[in-house]
């Protein structure tokens, strides 16, 4: 191999190593950077390996993207972005393919699909747009939603729900911003819900029944939403929308713990070795708790979600 | 309430068309819940320089729903103002009035119970001055102690009763008795109501639970916060060898679940502990969820630390049934279906402190647009609650009136003996 290329291929080797190594400590802070690099990841792995057909392509980003998966299984955002790409590569070979012949549907034509010669057409162009504008999408229909007077709850810290309005952190910046804010401990949400009119939420993932993966203690705010007829607005752009299934009620499969150092000091050790301390990270909202969902691609409802889904993934990619 | 069903009635005999025009007795709201009113709080203020009691300097920054509520900023001393004089407040009150603000004394039992201590010392050392009559006197004395009691943090419903409970007693001394002879009534009227009411009631309760098997071997029991009640009851199961475990839910400012967790796992039941945003986690795995209560209203909802309500409200979606333990001293004859109405407002910048992290909210008060918000207790709707345990028996929610009104009968009925044998005297 000449040079220029080896350098290369240990550059993006590296690349990976690092991004896998992040993944793993979770040292990468929000959805949104970690879906964000696993585009760019992408994108340089098209661009710099080698490959003429599209199947060829297809299993790279597809076994690179497994490698990915597997050093933080519950960051989704990783496994989405990777569905994504490999829905855009066969969308533009279909579309291309369709210029040159009368073909129908590309599913039907799949085997012609993975055998077929492919162009070198450069994809990402397409995902990388995809995903700078969501944030104004969604906050652009806020005006929908809300309007004057209104008292609004919302949870933890989101990005997106930070752009839809204008923890603590989030009081921080809405106070900032000179929006009347009120913090509240997570024991008194019963309590207010009965005054607030709408309660808006991010969450981590949107599962692909509807319901919800969000941080800890947003289905007791979704309860109490029900319990007193508050409407729950979701905030989730669509890189959050995995084609996965909650397979049972067993949490421990589909939630992550953290230290619970975070709930009890270590330095209480003398009942620390005699109890259990459990801290959880995710929750899991079903759908019927959820009223509304705001993407950047406009509101749905929970029912529609699976609609989504076989537009931004291909139902081969679901079990990558 | 009296005053409620005066306008009641009025209205009633209005619309009957009558000849005879009853003048309605405008409804009066209790001046605790009147905050925002001045006229109300100019009142107060006059009526607090005349018992010399120190004025608690109000909150700069009240959440605007709350504005009928008090709220104190966190003062170096409250009895800085406080004169050493004859006419003042006994030291023991200034003590425990002391105690309850910086929250050393905490627990609707707890602080009962130190009430009714101090109040026997106040009595000790009390004695009749000439030409007065000591049931008079000593309720007069008793007035200015309790507001500034009232001042330092706003009296629970168990301590309200059991002054109740006093004043009538001292009301109905005879009044041809010595003072020693008096006093040594009030000591036993006093300790019998501590014995009865709080002790035996206790008691009581954990023996309907062990008799009716409310814990079984392997049940797994969610409690939240700290409760003197739910405690007994899972020291004495655990005592009679039953198998089970606990899960603790805790909820911050006040982390009382950090308390209830040490003294049970100094005796040795299996506990696991979490904080209130895994109460969903854990309930999945619980199968009755134990609750202690402040008081119990007189409509049948429970008011009780903040955060109850939702964890019966979890415990509702998982089906799992919610047990509230409440001794009947704590009824009360008060309605509510929010949490906004009565309720007591903390500090808010323990909402500051979230544990190991940084606070983000160091300095919330130069935000014009922020405040916080530290509620201190919630109402939890009957729909959630499958059953109340207290020294009388398992009752619903619903029943709560029903043992309110036969503690009044009793109590005129007591009266009506009173002022029979009074009569006679003369």
């Amino acid at each position: 191999m000449p040079p220029g290329e080896s350098d290369k291929k240990e550059d993006l080797d590296e690349r990976i190593e690092t991004f896998k190594s992040e993944l793993k400590q979770g040292s990468i802070e929000g959805s949104y950077n970690v879906a964000l690099k696993t585009v760019s990841l992408l994108v340089r792995i098209i661009s710099q390996t080698k490959w003429t057909t599209a199947k060829e392509l297809m299993d790279i980003v597809r076994s690179e993207g497994k490698k990915m998966m597997a050093s933080q299984p519950s960051e989704t955002a990783v496994g989405n972005m990777v569905r994504r790409v490999l829905k855009i590569i066969r969308e533009e070979y279909a579309s291309a393919l369709k210029g040159s012949s009368e073909e129908g549907d590309p599913q039907e034509s799949l085997a012609k699909l993975l055998l077929a010669e492919g162009e070198m057409d450069d994809y990402s162009g397409t995902v990388l747009n995809l995903k700078c504008h969501f944030a104004e999408n969604i906050a652009g229909q806020a005006l929908e939603h809300i309007h004057s007077n209104e008292v609004i709850m919302t949870a933890g810290k989101s990005r997106t729900v930070e752009e839809f309005l204008k923890g603590q952190e989030l009081a921080m910046s809405l106070a900032k911003a000179d929006i009347e804010t009120t913090v509240i401990n997570d024991s008194a949400v019963f309590a207010i819900m009965s005054r607030v009119n709408k309660v808006i939420i991010g969450t981590h993932t949107v599962m692909a029944n509807g319901g919800l993966k969000a941080i800890n203690g947003s289905h007791a705010i979704a309860l109490a939403a029900k319990h007193h007829s508050v409407p729950l607005v979701v905030c989730a752009a669509m890189f959050k929308l995995s084609p996965q299934y909650l397979c049972s009620y067993d949490q421990d499969a589909f939630n992550k713990f953290l230290s619970p150092h975070d709930v009890m000091d270590f330095s209480e050790g003398e009942i620390l070795s005699k109890i259990q301390v459990h801290n959880p990270v995710f929750d899991y909202v079903p759908p019927e708790l959820v009223t509304l969902y705001v993407s950047n691609i406009g509101g749905n409802a929970p029912s529609y979600v699976y609609r989504l889904l076989s537009e931004l993934y291909h139902p081969d990619d679901h079990d990558l | 309430m009296k005053a409620e069903s005066g306008a009641a009635g009025g209205n009633k005999e209005a619309g009957g068309a009558s000849t005879t025009t009853i003048k309605k007795e405008p409804v009066r709201v209790p001046d605790h819940l009147k905050a925002d009113d001045a006229a109300t709080q100019k009142k107060l203020t006059k009526k607090l320089v005349k018992q010399h009691i120190p004025q608690r300097t109000s909150a700069q920054r009240k959440v605007r729903l709350f504005n009928h509520l008090h709220q104190y900023e966190r003062e170096v001393s409250l009895t800085q103002s406080l004169a050493f004089s004859s006419s003042g407040i006994h030291p023991a009150v200034i003590k425990l009035g002391i105690q309850y603000a910086e929250g050393i004394i905490s627990g609707s039992n707890a602080r009962c119970l130190a009430l009714l201590a101090t109040f026997k010392r106040v009595i000790a050392d009390y004695s009749t001055p000439p030409q007065k009559e000591l049931s008079r006197d000593l309720e007069a004395k008793i007035k200015p102690y309790i507001s500034f009691l009232n001042q330092c943090r706003l009296l629970s419903v168990s301590m309200g009763n059991a002054i109740k409970y006093l004043k009538w007693n001292i009301t109905h001394i005879p009044s041809d008795i010595s003072d020693s002879e008096a006093k040594a009534m009030l000591y036993e009227g006093i300790d019998g109501y501590i014995q009865e009411k709080i002790i035996l009631a206790a008691d009581a309760i954990s023996d309907h639970v062990k008799a009716e098997k409310k814990i079984i071997n392997g049940d797994v029991i969610v409690v939240f916060a700290c409760s003197s009640v739910v405690r007994k009851v899972l020291l004495d199961a655990y005592k009679q060898g039953i198998q089970f475990r606990v899960i603790v839910v805790d909820g911050r400012p006040r982390m009382e679940g950090r308390e209830m967790l040490r003294r049970l796992v100094r005796s040795g039941i299996k506990c696991t502990y979490v904080l209130m945003n895994a109460a969903s986690y854990v309930m999945q795995e619980a199968t009755k969820v134990f609750l202690g209560a402040h008081a119990m209203l007189n409509n049948g909802w429970v008011m009780s630390r903040v955060g109850t309500s939702l964890i019966a409200l979890i415990a509702k979606s998982y089906s799992v049934p919610v047990l509230v333990c409440c001794e009947t001293y704590k009824f009360w004859e008060r309605g509510q279906t929010d949490s906004f109405v009565f309720n007591e407002l903390g500090d808010p910048d323990d909402v500051v402190n979230i544990g190991n992290k940084s606070p983000y909210l160091q300095d919330w008060r130069t935000f014009n647009s922020l405040t916080l918000l530290n509620l201190v207790y919630d109402v939890t709707p009957p729909e959630f609650v499958s059953l109340v345990i207290t020294e009388l028996g398992l009752i619903p929610c619903t029943s709560v009136p029903v043992v309110l009104r036969m503690k009044q009968e009793k109590l005129m009925k007591l009266d009506k003996q009173f002022y029979e044998e009074r009569k006679l005297q003369y």
